[in-house]
Protein backbone atom coordinates (compact mmCIF):
# COMPACT_ATOMS: atom_id res chain seq x y z
CA UNK A 1 0.00 0.00 0.00
CA UNK A 2 1.39 3.21 -1.02
CA UNK A 3 1.45 6.68 1.22
CA UNK A 4 -1.83 8.16 -0.98
CA UNK A 5 -3.63 4.83 -0.59
CA UNK A 6 -3.32 4.69 3.01
CA UNK A 7 -4.31 8.52 3.16
CA UNK A 8 -7.72 7.05 1.17
CA UNK A 9 -8.28 4.41 3.85
CA UNK A 10 -8.16 7.40 6.13
CA UNK A 11 -10.39 9.53 4.24
CA UNK A 12 -12.52 7.23 3.13
CA UNK A 13 -15.20 6.75 6.42
CA UNK A 14 -15.20 10.55 6.38
CA UNK A 15 -16.14 11.31 2.42
CA UNK A 16 -19.02 8.59 2.55
CA UNK A 17 -20.21 9.91 5.84
CA UNK A 18 -20.53 13.28 4.32
CA UNK A 19 -21.67 11.96 1.08
CA UNK A 20 -24.64 10.73 2.94
CA UNK A 21 -25.57 13.66 4.59
CA UNK A 22 -25.01 15.68 1.20
CA UNK A 23 -27.49 13.55 -0.83
CA UNK A 24 -29.96 13.62 2.53
CA UNK A 25 -29.78 17.47 2.23
CA UNK A 26 -30.05 17.51 -1.70
CA UNK A 27 -32.92 15.01 -1.44
CA UNK A 28 -34.83 17.13 1.29
CA UNK A 29 -34.44 20.32 -0.83
CA UNK A 30 -35.32 18.36 -4.14
CA UNK A 31 -38.23 16.53 -3.15
CA UNK A 32 -39.67 19.40 -0.81
CA UNK A 33 -39.93 16.84 2.13
CA UNK A 34 -41.68 18.37 4.91
CA UNK A 35 -39.96 18.80 8.10
CA UNK A 36 -41.90 16.60 10.53
CA UNK A 37 -41.69 13.28 7.78
CA UNK A 38 -37.59 13.99 7.25
CA UNK A 39 -35.87 16.83 8.75
CA UNK A 40 -32.85 17.86 6.12
CA UNK A 41 -29.38 17.72 8.08
CA UNK A 42 -29.08 21.12 8.31
CA UNK A 43 -32.31 21.75 10.07
CA UNK A 44 -31.04 19.00 12.89
CA UNK A 45 -27.63 20.92 12.74
CA UNK A 46 -30.08 23.88 13.68
CA UNK A 47 -31.67 22.20 16.45
CA UNK A 48 -28.54 21.09 18.29
CA UNK A 49 -27.07 24.53 18.03
CA UNK A 50 -30.03 25.67 19.16
CA UNK A 51 -30.43 23.00 22.45
CA UNK A 52 -26.79 22.60 22.60
CA UNK A 53 -27.02 22.43 26.89
CA UNK A 54 -29.91 19.91 26.95
CA UNK A 55 -28.21 17.17 24.25
CA UNK A 56 -25.34 17.52 26.14
CA UNK A 57 -26.87 16.83 29.06
CA UNK A 58 -28.77 14.07 28.01
CA UNK A 59 -26.10 12.57 25.90
CA UNK A 60 -24.16 12.11 29.03
CA UNK A 61 -26.88 10.71 31.08
CA UNK A 62 -27.30 8.17 27.98
CA UNK A 63 -23.14 7.88 27.97
CA UNK A 64 -23.56 6.92 31.79
CA UNK A 65 -25.91 4.47 31.92
CA UNK A 66 -25.13 2.49 28.70
CA UNK A 67 -21.07 2.48 29.96
CA UNK A 68 -21.95 1.24 33.37
CA UNK A 69 -24.54 -1.57 31.62
CA UNK A 70 -21.50 -2.04 29.09
CA UNK A 71 -19.42 -2.73 32.00
CA UNK A 72 -21.64 -5.04 34.16
CA UNK A 73 -22.23 -6.93 30.79
CA UNK A 74 -18.80 -7.37 29.86
CA UNK A 75 -17.95 -8.55 34.16
CA UNK A 76 -21.66 -11.06 33.71
CA UNK A 77 -20.59 -12.58 30.18
CA UNK A 78 -17.19 -12.87 30.96
CA UNK A 79 -17.52 -15.20 33.80
CA UNK A 80 -20.92 -16.70 32.66
CA UNK A 81 -18.97 -17.45 29.60
CA UNK A 82 -16.33 -19.22 30.81
CA UNK A 83 -18.26 -20.70 32.89
CA UNK A 84 -20.35 -22.29 30.33
CA UNK A 85 -17.81 -22.74 28.01
CA UNK A 86 -15.48 -24.72 30.24
CA UNK A 87 -17.89 -26.84 31.50
CA UNK A 88 -20.15 -29.08 29.68
CA UNK A 89 -22.06 -29.99 32.79
CA UNK A 90 -22.87 -25.95 33.63
CA UNK A 91 -23.48 -25.55 29.48
CA UNK A 92 -25.77 -28.27 29.61
CA UNK A 93 -27.64 -26.55 32.39
CA UNK A 94 -27.45 -23.54 31.94
CA UNK A 95 -28.04 -22.80 27.99
CA UNK A 96 -31.79 -23.01 27.49
CA UNK A 97 -32.38 -21.12 30.20
CA UNK A 98 -30.07 -18.30 28.70
CA UNK A 99 -31.37 -18.80 25.48
CA UNK A 100 -34.54 -18.28 26.16
CA UNK A 101 -33.81 -15.25 28.30
CA UNK A 102 -32.00 -13.99 25.53
CA UNK A 103 -35.47 -14.45 23.29
CA UNK A 104 -37.44 -12.25 25.28
CA UNK A 105 -37.88 -8.59 23.77
CA UNK A 106 -35.76 -6.89 25.96
CA UNK A 107 -38.41 -3.36 25.75
CA UNK A 108 -40.64 -5.92 27.34
CA UNK A 109 -38.81 -5.56 30.50
CA UNK A 110 -38.34 -2.20 30.72
CA UNK A 111 -42.02 -1.89 32.50
CA UNK A 112 -40.52 -5.03 34.88
CA UNK A 113 -37.26 -2.91 35.68
CA UNK A 114 -39.55 0.08 36.73
CA UNK A 115 -41.74 -1.80 38.81
CA UNK A 116 -38.82 -3.19 40.45
CA UNK A 117 -36.68 0.14 40.45
CA UNK A 118 -38.57 2.99 39.80
CA UNK A 119 -37.93 4.68 36.55
CA UNK A 120 -34.84 6.86 35.60
CA UNK A 121 -30.98 5.78 35.33
CA UNK A 122 -31.37 2.02 37.49
CA UNK A 123 -34.08 0.29 34.22
CA UNK A 124 -31.30 2.13 31.59
CA UNK A 125 -28.70 0.49 33.08
CA UNK A 126 -30.47 -2.96 33.45
CA UNK A 127 -31.70 -2.65 30.10
CA UNK A 128 -28.21 -2.00 28.16
CA UNK A 129 -26.76 -4.89 30.60
CA UNK A 130 -28.75 -7.23 29.63
CA UNK A 131 -29.06 -6.56 25.68
CA UNK A 132 -25.34 -6.39 25.65
CA UNK A 133 -24.11 -9.45 27.64
CA UNK A 134 -25.47 -12.38 25.65
CA UNK A 135 -22.89 -11.47 22.76
CA UNK A 136 -19.92 -11.52 25.49
CA UNK A 137 -21.28 -14.66 27.32
CA UNK A 138 -21.75 -16.74 23.80
CA UNK A 139 -18.20 -15.75 22.36
CA UNK A 140 -16.33 -16.23 25.62
CA UNK A 141 -17.49 -19.56 25.60
CA UNK A 142 -17.07 -20.93 22.05
CA UNK A 143 -13.26 -19.30 22.12
CA UNK A 144 -12.89 -21.80 25.09
CA UNK A 145 -15.11 -24.26 24.08
CA UNK A 146 -12.61 -24.23 20.54
CA UNK A 147 -9.58 -24.92 21.83
CA UNK A 148 -7.94 -27.67 19.90
CA UNK A 149 -8.03 -31.08 21.67
CA UNK A 150 -4.22 -31.42 20.68
CA UNK A 151 -3.45 -28.21 22.78
CA UNK A 152 -5.95 -29.72 25.73
CA UNK A 153 -3.60 -32.77 25.64
CA UNK A 154 -0.75 -31.37 25.87
CA UNK A 155 -1.40 -29.43 28.70
CA UNK A 156 -3.23 -32.42 30.66
CA UNK A 157 -0.26 -34.73 29.97
CA UNK A 158 2.10 -31.83 31.61
CA UNK A 159 -0.23 -32.31 34.77
CA UNK A 160 -1.83 -29.07 33.89
CA UNK A 161 -4.36 -28.86 36.32
CA UNK A 162 -8.63 -27.30 34.79
CA UNK A 163 -7.41 -24.01 35.87
CA UNK A 164 -3.89 -24.15 34.54
CA UNK A 165 -5.55 -25.54 31.24
CA UNK A 166 -7.97 -22.43 31.52
CA UNK A 167 -5.12 -19.75 32.45
CA UNK A 168 -3.09 -21.28 29.66
CA UNK A 169 -4.56 -21.63 27.25
CA UNK A 170 -8.76 -21.31 27.27
CA UNK A 171 -8.69 -17.70 28.15
CA UNK A 172 -5.79 -16.31 26.13
CA UNK A 173 -7.89 -18.53 23.03
CA UNK A 174 -10.84 -16.76 23.64
CA UNK A 175 -9.58 -13.19 23.94
CA UNK A 176 -10.34 -12.40 20.28
CA UNK A 177 -14.03 -13.62 20.76
CA UNK A 178 -14.11 -11.58 23.41
CA UNK A 179 -13.32 -8.59 21.90
CA UNK A 180 -15.02 -8.77 18.68
CA UNK A 181 -18.31 -9.22 20.88
CA UNK A 182 -17.44 -6.07 22.17
CA UNK A 183 -17.77 -4.50 19.06
CA UNK A 184 -21.04 -5.80 19.44
CA UNK A 185 -22.30 -5.39 22.82
CA UNK A 186 -21.03 -1.81 22.70
CA UNK A 187 -23.69 -1.04 20.18
CA UNK A 188 -26.52 -3.00 21.55
CA UNK A 189 -25.83 -1.39 25.18
CA UNK A 190 -26.93 1.95 23.58
CA UNK A 191 -30.04 0.51 21.98
CA UNK A 192 -30.76 -0.81 25.68
CA UNK A 193 -30.63 1.94 27.30
CA UNK A 194 -32.38 4.65 24.96
CA UNK A 195 -35.10 1.99 24.42
CA UNK A 196 -35.33 2.15 28.23
CA UNK A 197 -35.25 6.37 28.69
CA UNK A 198 -38.00 6.44 25.43
CA UNK A 199 -40.18 4.29 28.01
CA UNK A 200 -39.36 5.28 31.34
CA UNK A 201 -37.04 8.07 32.30
CA UNK A 202 -36.66 11.61 33.37
CA UNK A 203 -33.56 12.58 31.43
CA UNK A 204 -31.28 11.00 28.95
CA UNK A 205 -31.33 11.33 25.26
CA UNK A 206 -34.32 8.60 24.20
CA UNK A 207 -36.28 10.54 26.55
CA UNK A 208 -35.03 14.13 24.86
CA UNK A 209 -36.21 12.25 21.71
CA UNK A 210 -39.86 11.36 23.24
CA UNK A 211 -40.47 15.16 24.38
CA UNK A 212 -39.19 16.43 21.21
CA UNK A 213 -41.65 14.57 19.11
CA UNK A 214 -44.65 14.74 21.23
CA UNK A 215 -43.85 18.67 20.23
CA UNK A 216 -43.77 17.62 16.93
CA UNK A 217 -39.71 18.86 16.99
CA UNK A 218 -38.59 16.19 14.47
CA UNK A 219 -35.19 18.11 13.94
CA UNK A 220 -34.62 17.49 17.53
CA UNK A 221 -35.40 13.65 17.39
CA UNK A 222 -33.29 13.35 14.62
CA UNK A 223 -30.66 15.33 16.75
CA UNK A 224 -30.87 12.93 19.42
CA UNK A 225 -30.49 9.71 17.03
CA UNK A 226 -27.12 11.54 15.75
CA UNK A 227 -25.58 11.73 19.05
CA UNK A 228 -26.55 7.96 19.78
CA UNK A 229 -25.14 7.22 16.62
CA UNK A 230 -21.63 9.23 16.74
CA UNK A 231 -21.51 8.25 20.34
CA UNK A 232 -22.24 4.26 19.29
CA UNK A 233 -19.32 5.08 16.44
CA UNK A 234 -17.06 6.55 19.11
CA UNK A 235 -17.48 3.72 21.46
CA UNK A 236 -16.80 1.05 18.96
CA UNK A 237 -13.83 2.72 17.63
CA UNK A 238 -12.64 2.68 21.19
CA UNK A 239 -13.49 -1.07 21.79
CA UNK A 240 -11.54 -1.82 18.40
CA UNK A 241 -8.46 -0.33 19.34
CA UNK A 242 -8.39 -2.00 22.47
CA UNK A 243 -9.00 -5.20 20.68
CA UNK A 244 -5.86 -4.66 18.43
CA UNK A 245 -3.98 -3.51 20.91
CA UNK A 246 -4.93 -6.62 23.41
CA UNK A 247 -4.73 -9.41 20.73
CA UNK A 248 -2.14 -8.45 18.29
CA UNK A 249 -1.46 -11.94 17.39
CA UNK A 250 -5.26 -12.72 16.18
CA UNK A 251 -4.55 -10.18 13.12
CA UNK A 252 -1.32 -11.91 12.07
CA UNK A 253 0.75 -9.74 9.98
CA UNK A 254 2.34 -11.33 6.67
CA UNK A 255 5.53 -10.81 7.78
CA UNK A 256 6.18 -14.69 6.91
CA UNK A 257 9.82 -15.72 7.52
CA UNK A 258 10.75 -18.17 4.16
CA UNK A 259 12.90 -21.44 5.00
CA UNK A 260 12.74 -24.15 7.21
CA UNK B 1 14.59 -54.73 40.08
CA UNK B 2 16.59 -54.93 37.08
CA UNK B 3 15.10 -53.42 33.97
CA UNK B 4 14.51 -56.78 32.39
CA UNK B 5 12.08 -57.34 34.73
CA UNK B 6 10.36 -54.70 34.95
CA UNK B 7 10.10 -52.43 31.91
CA UNK B 8 9.75 -48.52 32.09
CA UNK B 9 6.29 -48.68 30.00
CA UNK B 10 4.01 -52.03 30.16
CA UNK B 11 0.97 -52.73 28.36
CA UNK B 12 -0.93 -55.66 28.98
CA UNK B 13 -3.57 -57.38 27.13
CA UNK B 14 -4.86 -53.57 26.18
CA UNK B 15 -8.05 -52.99 24.50
CA UNK B 16 -10.10 -49.95 23.73
CA UNK B 17 -13.58 -49.73 22.78
CA UNK B 18 -14.86 -46.78 21.50
CA UNK B 19 -18.58 -45.83 21.39
CA UNK B 20 -21.62 -47.30 22.93
CA UNK B 21 -24.51 -49.67 22.03
CA UNK B 22 -24.07 -50.97 18.39
CA UNK B 23 -21.95 -48.33 17.37
CA UNK B 24 -18.90 -49.89 18.86
CA UNK B 25 -15.72 -49.57 17.91
CA UNK B 26 -12.90 -52.14 18.86
CA UNK B 27 -9.98 -49.66 17.79
CA UNK B 28 -6.87 -51.34 19.42
CA UNK B 29 -7.15 -55.16 20.70
CA UNK B 30 -4.66 -57.11 23.51
CA UNK B 31 -2.12 -54.99 23.08
CA UNK B 32 1.18 -56.63 24.84
CA UNK B 33 4.14 -54.15 24.41
CA UNK B 34 7.16 -53.89 26.83
CA UNK B 35 9.72 -50.64 26.42
CA UNK B 36 12.53 -50.33 28.72
CA UNK B 37 13.91 -46.91 30.11
CA UNK B 38 15.42 -45.31 27.40
CA UNK B 39 14.43 -47.02 24.24
CA UNK B 40 13.14 -45.33 21.44
CA UNK B 41 10.02 -47.53 20.17
CA UNK B 42 8.30 -46.96 16.78
CA UNK B 43 4.58 -47.92 15.83
CA UNK B 44 3.96 -48.37 12.42
CA UNK B 45 1.20 -49.36 10.68
CA UNK B 46 -2.14 -48.20 8.10
CA UNK B 47 -3.70 -45.37 8.53
CA UNK B 48 -6.98 -46.24 11.23
CA UNK B 49 -5.07 -48.76 13.08
CA UNK B 50 -4.88 -47.20 16.39
CA UNK B 51 -1.52 -45.61 16.43
CA UNK B 52 -2.90 -42.55 18.00
CA UNK B 53 -5.16 -44.02 20.16
CA UNK B 54 -1.80 -46.43 21.89
CA UNK B 55 -0.24 -42.84 22.43
CA UNK B 56 -3.54 -41.55 24.47
CA UNK B 57 -3.66 -45.06 26.52
CA UNK B 58 0.07 -45.00 26.94
CA UNK B 59 -0.47 -41.13 28.44
CA UNK B 60 -3.86 -41.95 30.34
CA UNK B 61 -5.46 -39.72 28.45
CA UNK B 62 -8.06 -42.51 27.66
CA UNK B 63 -8.79 -45.68 30.02
CA UNK B 64 -8.38 -48.46 28.59
CA UNK B 65 -11.18 -51.30 27.61
CA UNK B 66 -9.83 -54.15 29.19
CA UNK B 67 -6.21 -54.84 30.32
CA UNK B 68 -3.92 -52.29 32.14
CA UNK B 69 -0.69 -49.62 31.31
CA UNK B 70 1.79 -49.51 33.88
CA UNK B 71 3.89 -46.59 33.67
CA UNK B 72 7.46 -46.57 36.04
CA UNK B 73 6.04 -49.31 37.73
CA UNK B 74 2.12 -47.66 38.53
CA UNK B 75 -1.08 -48.78 36.59
CA UNK B 76 -1.95 -45.66 35.10
CA UNK B 77 -5.67 -44.97 35.52
CA UNK B 78 -5.19 -40.66 34.81
CA UNK B 79 -3.05 -38.71 33.24
CA UNK B 80 0.14 -38.96 33.84
CA UNK B 81 2.06 -36.13 34.55
CA UNK B 82 5.20 -34.09 32.97
CA UNK B 83 5.15 -36.18 29.75
CA UNK B 84 6.18 -34.44 26.45
CA UNK B 85 4.13 -34.17 23.58
CA UNK B 86 4.62 -33.06 20.18
CA UNK B 87 1.36 -33.86 17.22
CA UNK B 88 2.16 -33.41 13.29
CA UNK B 89 0.47 -30.24 14.09
CA UNK B 90 2.81 -28.27 15.85
CA UNK B 91 -0.01 -26.31 17.98
CA UNK B 92 2.12 -23.63 19.52
CA UNK B 93 0.27 -20.70 21.09
CA UNK B 94 -0.31 -17.76 18.78
CA UNK B 95 -0.33 -15.59 21.39
CA UNK B 96 3.13 -16.37 23.17
CA UNK B 97 6.13 -15.63 21.51
CA UNK B 98 8.33 -18.93 20.05
CA UNK B 99 10.77 -18.35 23.42
CA UNK B 100 7.44 -18.30 25.58
CA UNK B 101 6.08 -21.68 24.21
CA UNK B 102 9.28 -23.48 24.66
CA UNK B 103 8.95 -22.55 28.27
CA UNK B 104 5.29 -23.46 28.51
CA UNK B 105 6.24 -26.68 30.39
CA UNK B 106 8.07 -24.77 32.82
CA UNK B 107 5.52 -23.01 33.75
CA UNK B 108 3.08 -26.47 34.74
CA UNK B 109 5.72 -29.32 35.72
CA UNK B 110 7.31 -29.37 38.81
CA UNK B 111 9.88 -28.77 39.77
CA UNK B 112 10.47 -26.31 37.55
CA UNK B 113 7.23 -24.60 38.05
CA UNK B 114 8.22 -24.06 41.77
CA UNK B 115 11.51 -22.29 41.11
CA UNK B 116 10.78 -20.56 38.05
CA UNK B 117 10.35 -17.81 39.35
CA UNK B 118 13.64 -17.58 41.23
CA UNK B 119 15.61 -19.30 38.39
CA UNK B 120 13.70 -17.84 35.53
CA UNK B 121 16.96 -16.15 33.93
CA UNK B 122 18.19 -20.17 33.59
CA UNK B 123 15.47 -21.40 32.17
CA UNK B 124 15.49 -18.48 29.62
CA UNK B 125 19.18 -19.65 28.83
CA UNK B 126 17.94 -22.99 28.76
CA UNK B 127 14.95 -22.40 26.16
CA UNK B 128 17.61 -20.23 23.98
CA UNK B 129 20.13 -23.26 24.55
CA UNK B 130 17.54 -25.88 23.07
CA UNK B 131 16.14 -23.56 20.61
CA UNK B 132 19.95 -23.17 19.07
CA UNK B 133 20.56 -26.70 18.99
CA UNK B 134 17.62 -27.49 16.40
CA UNK B 135 18.51 -24.51 14.65
CA UNK B 136 16.29 -21.71 15.62
CA UNK B 137 18.97 -19.71 17.88
CA UNK B 138 17.70 -15.73 17.38
CA UNK B 139 14.37 -16.71 16.54
CA UNK B 140 12.71 -16.99 20.36
CA UNK B 141 11.52 -13.55 20.42
CA UNK B 142 9.41 -14.06 17.17
CA UNK B 143 6.17 -15.33 16.64
CA UNK B 144 5.12 -18.91 15.97
CA UNK B 145 3.15 -17.48 12.65
CA UNK B 146 6.34 -15.31 11.99
CA UNK B 147 7.89 -19.00 11.35
CA UNK B 148 7.82 -21.53 8.70
CA UNK B 149 6.64 -24.73 9.08
CA UNK B 150 9.38 -26.93 9.62
CA UNK B 151 10.69 -23.96 12.22
CA UNK B 152 7.12 -24.38 14.14
CA UNK B 153 7.89 -28.37 14.48
CA UNK B 154 11.06 -27.35 15.63
CA UNK B 155 10.10 -25.10 18.56
CA UNK B 156 7.44 -27.94 19.21
CA UNK B 157 10.17 -30.50 19.80
CA UNK B 158 12.00 -28.23 22.17
CA UNK B 159 8.46 -27.67 23.85
CA UNK B 160 7.89 -31.23 24.05
CA UNK B 161 11.47 -31.83 26.07
CA UNK B 162 12.54 -29.03 27.46
CA UNK B 163 11.67 -30.32 31.18
CA UNK B 164 13.38 -33.39 30.30
CA UNK B 165 10.21 -35.61 30.74
CA UNK B 166 11.15 -38.91 30.81
CA UNK B 167 8.14 -40.60 28.65
CA UNK B 168 8.10 -38.22 25.11
CA UNK B 169 5.66 -39.15 23.25
CA UNK B 170 5.73 -38.26 19.14
CA UNK B 171 2.58 -38.52 17.20
CA UNK B 172 3.44 -38.08 13.47
CA UNK B 173 5.69 -34.89 14.29
CA UNK B 174 7.27 -34.87 11.10
CA UNK B 175 4.76 -35.55 8.93
CA UNK B 176 3.57 -32.61 7.29
CA UNK B 177 6.68 -31.82 6.29
CA UNK B 178 9.12 -31.83 2.80
CA UNK B 179 11.32 -34.56 2.88
CA UNK B 180 14.47 -32.41 3.30
CA UNK B 181 13.39 -30.49 6.53
CA UNK B 182 11.61 -33.96 7.48
CA UNK B 183 15.44 -35.89 7.39
CA UNK B 184 17.07 -32.93 8.96
CA UNK B 185 14.60 -32.94 11.83
CA UNK B 186 15.17 -37.03 12.26
CA UNK B 187 18.83 -36.14 12.76
CA UNK B 188 17.83 -33.56 15.25
CA UNK B 189 15.67 -36.40 17.06
CA UNK B 190 18.52 -38.61 17.01
CA UNK B 191 20.70 -36.33 18.93
CA UNK B 192 18.45 -34.94 21.00
CA UNK B 193 17.84 -38.51 22.38
CA UNK B 194 21.53 -39.51 22.40
CA UNK B 195 21.91 -36.70 24.86
CA UNK B 196 19.29 -36.86 27.31
CA UNK B 197 18.22 -40.65 26.75
CA UNK B 198 14.58 -40.17 27.27
CA UNK B 199 12.12 -42.90 26.59
CA UNK B 200 10.24 -42.00 23.45
CA UNK B 201 7.42 -43.55 21.33
CA UNK B 202 7.19 -42.44 17.88
CA UNK B 203 3.81 -42.94 15.66
CA UNK B 204 4.33 -42.46 12.41
CA UNK B 205 3.49 -43.90 8.75
CA UNK B 206 7.41 -43.38 7.55
CA UNK B 207 9.06 -46.81 7.19
CA UNK B 208 12.23 -45.29 7.50
CA UNK B 209 11.43 -42.68 9.83
CA UNK B 210 10.55 -45.37 11.89
CA UNK B 211 14.02 -47.60 11.22
CA UNK B 212 16.31 -44.50 11.51
CA UNK B 213 15.24 -42.90 15.08
CA UNK B 214 13.93 -46.61 16.82
CA UNK B 215 15.70 -49.68 18.38
CA UNK B 216 12.17 -51.45 18.46
CA UNK B 217 9.45 -50.67 15.79
CA UNK B 218 6.26 -52.44 16.51
CA UNK B 219 3.93 -53.25 13.10
CA UNK B 220 0.67 -52.88 14.06
CA UNK B 221 -2.54 -54.10 11.69
CA UNK B 222 -5.56 -52.55 10.62
CA UNK B 223 -8.46 -51.65 13.16
CA UNK B 224 -8.68 -53.40 15.60
CA UNK B 225 -5.24 -52.69 16.16
CA UNK B 226 -2.73 -55.50 17.22
CA UNK B 227 0.90 -55.95 17.17
CA UNK B 228 1.12 -58.38 14.08
CA UNK B 229 5.51 -57.45 14.22
CA UNK B 230 7.55 -56.46 16.75
CA UNK B 231 11.75 -55.86 15.41
CA UNK B 232 14.74 -55.09 16.84
CA UNK B 233 17.01 -52.21 14.84
CA UNK B 234 20.61 -53.39 15.96
CA UNK B 235 22.09 -50.66 13.61
CA UNK B 236 25.06 -48.81 15.31
CA UNK B 237 24.21 -45.24 16.59
CA UNK B 238 24.48 -42.36 15.45
CA UNK B 239 22.35 -43.18 12.55
CA UNK B 240 23.14 -40.90 9.27
CA UNK B 241 21.03 -40.54 6.53
CA UNK B 242 23.56 -42.85 4.07
CA UNK B 243 22.80 -45.39 6.09
CA UNK B 244 19.12 -44.84 5.08
CA UNK B 245 20.43 -45.99 1.72
CA UNK B 246 22.71 -49.11 2.60
CA UNK B 247 21.70 -52.52 2.65
CA UNK B 248 21.29 -53.69 6.24
CA UNK B 249 19.00 -50.80 6.44
CA UNK B 250 16.69 -51.50 3.30
CA UNK B 251 16.62 -54.44 4.35
CA UNK B 252 14.76 -54.13 7.55
CA UNK B 253 12.14 -51.43 5.80
CA UNK B 254 11.66 -53.82 3.27
CA UNK B 255 10.81 -56.67 5.33
CA UNK B 256 8.43 -53.84 7.49
CA UNK B 257 6.60 -52.68 4.09
CA UNK B 258 5.85 -56.29 3.54
CA UNK B 259 4.06 -56.78 6.80
CA UNK B 260 2.01 -54.07 6.32
CA UNK B 261 0.97 -54.68 2.07
CA UNK B 262 0.18 -57.83 3.98
CA UNK B 263 -2.24 -56.66 6.27
CA UNK B 264 -3.65 -53.67 4.10
CA UNK B 265 -4.46 -56.98 2.13
CA UNK B 266 -5.88 -59.15 4.30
Amino acid sequence: MNASNRQMQILMPWLVTVAMFLVWEVACRLFNVPQFILPAPSKIIGAMSEYPVPIMQNALQTLFTTVIGFVLAIAAGLLLGLAVGASTLVYNGLYPLLIAFNSIPKVALVPVFVIWFGIGTVPAILTAFIISFFPILVNVATGLATIEPEMRDVLRSLGASKLEVLTKAGIPRSLPYLFASLKIAITLAFVGSVISETVAANDGIGHLMLTASSRFDVPLVFAGLVVVAAMGVALYAICAAFERRMTRWAFRGSELISGG
Amino acid sequence: MGEAAQPFVDLRGVSLVYGQGDEQILAVESLDIQIAKGEFVAVVGPSGCGKSTLMKLVTGLLPPSAGAVFVGGDRVSKPIRGVGMAFQNSILMPWRTTLDNVMLPLEIVEPYKRELRRERAKYIARAEQLLASVGLGGFGARFPWQLSGGMQQRANLCRSIIHEPGLLMLDEPFGALDAFTREELWAIMQQLWLDKRFTAVLVTHDLREAVYLADTVYVMSKRPGRVILRKQVDLPRPRTLEMTFEPGFVEIVHELREMIVEVRLS
